[in-house]
């Protein structure tokens, strides 16, 4: 184990992916020569050259599809969005050629690339820079969607992206490239796709929550603690192919759930767990399950009013003292 | 046969020898053949969706796919039957696919508009206009960095010259230096929208200028002629890398699509029927058979052939089963 953070998880992650597979390589916008725009591709030039590290014009559905098309033909190519926010103009590459080709081939054509970049709320960047991307792309059959929460599933999971045969979807934050943890060093460490961690055990109330908000649940946690209530955290780690099975199996413990999520609310992620949560531990639970969402709002410039875009953690701590007054038990 | 041998001798200059002429003929009929039948399947109600029938611009899919080798790749739009079996596909299995079976190309899933073949490297079959463009510089990408001197040819109409992603596609291949060649075929329509209804410069070809790769403009409707300019166009993919951008001077006999019996409305009834004075394969069979490179006979056996063979794909199609109702959840993800 070394401790770095999850700029540095996703780095290493690369490297050793590259060093193991030559026909994995890197291609966006600024990732050489700039060494990305976010640096997590620092020093990936200087190591493979730019054969390997391919620099783009600004011409998102064009080196998306280029990605697409070199996946089809066997190449393991991982596709940098500079921000998610605009993989919104590659949309259709990713929608219709990467998620579908497999399906339309009949199994002939399978598309192995990762699409990766930060996605949802960064520091007052306004509207078009601070979205939270996962909803446009989980809706998709075809599509493996990732959101990392911590440097080591950083690591582990775009190591496991990267060697998957199918499109993932693999997003990042902004607000998390500085945080620090334990990585482990050990270039055959890998978390399988589409299981969730159990981050906190707790006997109360199941909340379920990842990326920013699993830091901010924590932080409800700790304080929840305090007044004797037990929160259990579960992160999904894998938007889709979700872990339905870790987070009932939670739920049926601690018979009240809360689900946390940093983008606008409505048909949400939130929305998603809520239904499966009625549809499979519906006689489990002892309260309706609460959704702690971003506001229906497009993300705001000034400081005060983004703050009151993203749920807070005395937004996610009420929501937690709410399912476990309700009255069921 | 004899008293053909100086005429022969003439024309294998160009590369015409009889079995040349007997390859391109015996093509381009089987297509023909493969599109009627297939219109008649379609009113049949066998064969549902959009069929967007190829009539008329056989000769782009079949000059182009002569000087490609086995191990080049071909990708088109929705209107790519042709493309398709121009690059070697199994017609019974196309039909199949139309038919929506089991035994069809992509196990029915697909249909008309998305076949697609690993064993002859058809990349499919890609119906949002425009969106096959960065595939197929895609595929040339991998070639290229694999080391290898395959090359990619990517069928495209005129609509798509409109979309961003033509442009950029042509960017990033002059840029990069991909051995892709973009070959439009102009058959002068987007569905109703004639070409000086949405393209400010109409001369196609010249975008491949701005963008300082080999460009230039063929005769669609004559084989021999798009064989000479793609055969250039291939050689130098090959060579050096080299991306060109051909435009192919094409009419479509049909409407846009089965729904659109004539094309009526956008196109006059006198331009169709002048059009169709230039049918391709009627000139090339004048042209082999003039000098005597075929005889009547062997064009009448070509035919025969062909009929046959897309006899046997309407009956292959039509014995071959439903696709089973697990199938809706397989290929969606490869597993490991
Ligand atoms: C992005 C997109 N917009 C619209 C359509 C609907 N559409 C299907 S075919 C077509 C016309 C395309 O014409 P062209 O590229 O010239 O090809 P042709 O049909 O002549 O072979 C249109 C508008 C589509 N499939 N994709
Ligand atoms: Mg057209």
């Amino acid at each position: 184990m070394a401790v770095m953070t999850y700029r540095e998880a996703l780095n290493l992650a690369l490297r050793e992916e590259m060093r193991r597979d030559p026909s994995v390589f890197v291609m966006g916008e600024e990732v050489g020569l700039y060494e990305g725009a976010y640096k997590v591709t620092q020093g990936l030039l200087k190591e493979f050259g730019p054969k390997r590290v391919v620099d783009t014009p600004i011409a998102e559905s064009a080196f998306t599809g280029i990605g697409i098309g070199a996946a089809v033909l066997g190449l393991r190519p991982v596709v940098e969005m500079m921000t998610f926010n605009f993989a919104l103009l590659a949309l259709d590459q990713i929608v219709n050629s990467a998620a579908k080709m497999f399906y339309m081939s009949g199994g002939q054509y399978s598309v192995p690339i990762v699409i990766r970049g930060p996605g949802g709320p960064a520091a007052q960047l306004a509207a078009q820079h601070s979205q939270s991307m996962e909803v446009y792309f989980y809706h998709v059959p075809g599509l493996k969607v990732v959101r990392p929460t911590t440097p080591m599933d950083a690591k582990g999971l775009l190591k496991s992206a990267i060697r998957d045969d199918n499109p993932v979807i693999f997003i990042e934050a902004e607000t998390l490239y500085p945080v620090k943890g334990e990585v482990p060093e050990d270039p055959d460490f890998v978390i399988p796709l589409g299981q969730a961690i159990v981050r906190r055990e707790g006997t109360d109330v199941t909340v379920i929550a990842y990326m920013g908000m699993m830091y901010r649940a924590m932080e409800a946690a700790d304080e929840l603690a305090k007044e004797g209530i037990s929160v259990e955290l579960v992160d999904p780690r894998t938007l889709r192919p979700m872990d339905v099975e870790t987070i009932i199996g939670s739920v049926r413990k601690t018979h009240r759930a809360v689900v946390v999520e940093a983008g606008a609310g409505f048909a949400g992620m939130g929305s998603e767990i809520a239904a499966f949560v009625t549809e499979h531990a519906f006689d489990d639970l002892d309260a309706p399950v609460e959704r702690v969402t971003g506001a229906n709002a497009p993300m705001p410039y000034a400081r005060n009013l983004e703050k009151l875009k993203t749920p807070s953690k005395d937004k996610i701590a009420a929501a937690i003292r709410r399912v476990c007054n309700a009255n069921g038990s | 046969m004899a008293k053909t041998m100086p005429e022969r001798k003439g024309h294998s200059a160009l590369g015409l020898d009889a079995e040349l002429a007997r390859r391109l003929l015996y093509t381009m009929l089987l297509i023909r053949r493969f599109e009627e039948k297939a219109a008649e399947a379609y009113t049949l109600g066998k064969v549902g969706g959009f069929l967007h029938l190829y009539i008329g611009q056989e000769a782009v899919a079949v000059g182009a796919s002569s000087v490609l080798r086995a191990d080049d790749y071909a990708i088109s739009a929705y209107r790519e039957h042709g493309h398709c079996l121009a690059k070697g596909a199994d017609p019974r299995r196309v039909m199949a696919e139309l038919f929506g079976r089991r035994d069809g190309l992509s196990k029915g899933k697909g249909g008309s508009m998305h076949l697609f073949d690993r064993s002859v490297n058809f990349l499919g079959g890609h119906a949002i206009v425009g969106s096959h463009l960065p595939l197929a510089a895609g595929a040339a990408f991998a070639i290229k960095y694999e080391g290898r001197d395959a090359v990619v040819v990517c069928y495209f109409g005129d609509g798509a010259v409109a979309q961003g992603e033509f442009h950029e596609s042509l960017n990033i291949a002059a840029l990069w230096k991909l051995p892709v060649i973009y070959l439009c075929e102009n058959n002068r329509y987007a569905m109703g929208t004639s070409t000086d209804r949405a393209l400010a410069q109409t001369e196609i070809w010249k975008f491949g200028q701005t963008y300082g790769i080999p460009s230039e403009k063929v005769d669609g409707m004559d084989v021999l002629a798009v064989r000479a300019v793609v055969g250039r166009a291939v050689a130098r993919a090959r060579q050096d890398k080299t991306p060109s951008l051909i435009e192919a001077d094409t009419y479509r006999f049909r409407g846009h699509s089965m729904r659109d019996p004539a094309g009526a409305v956008y196109r006059t009834k006198e331009e169709v029927e002048h059009e169709k004075e230039r049918d391709p394969i009627v000139m090339f069979r004048e042209r082999v058979l003039t000098p005597g490179i075929l005889t009547e006979a062997d064009v009448r056996a070509l035919e025969k052939d062909v009929n046959d063979r897309i006899d046997e794909a309407v009956a292959f199609a039509d014995a071959s089963p439903e696709p089973p109702d697990e199938w809706l959840f397989t290929d969606i993800y490869k597993e490991d």
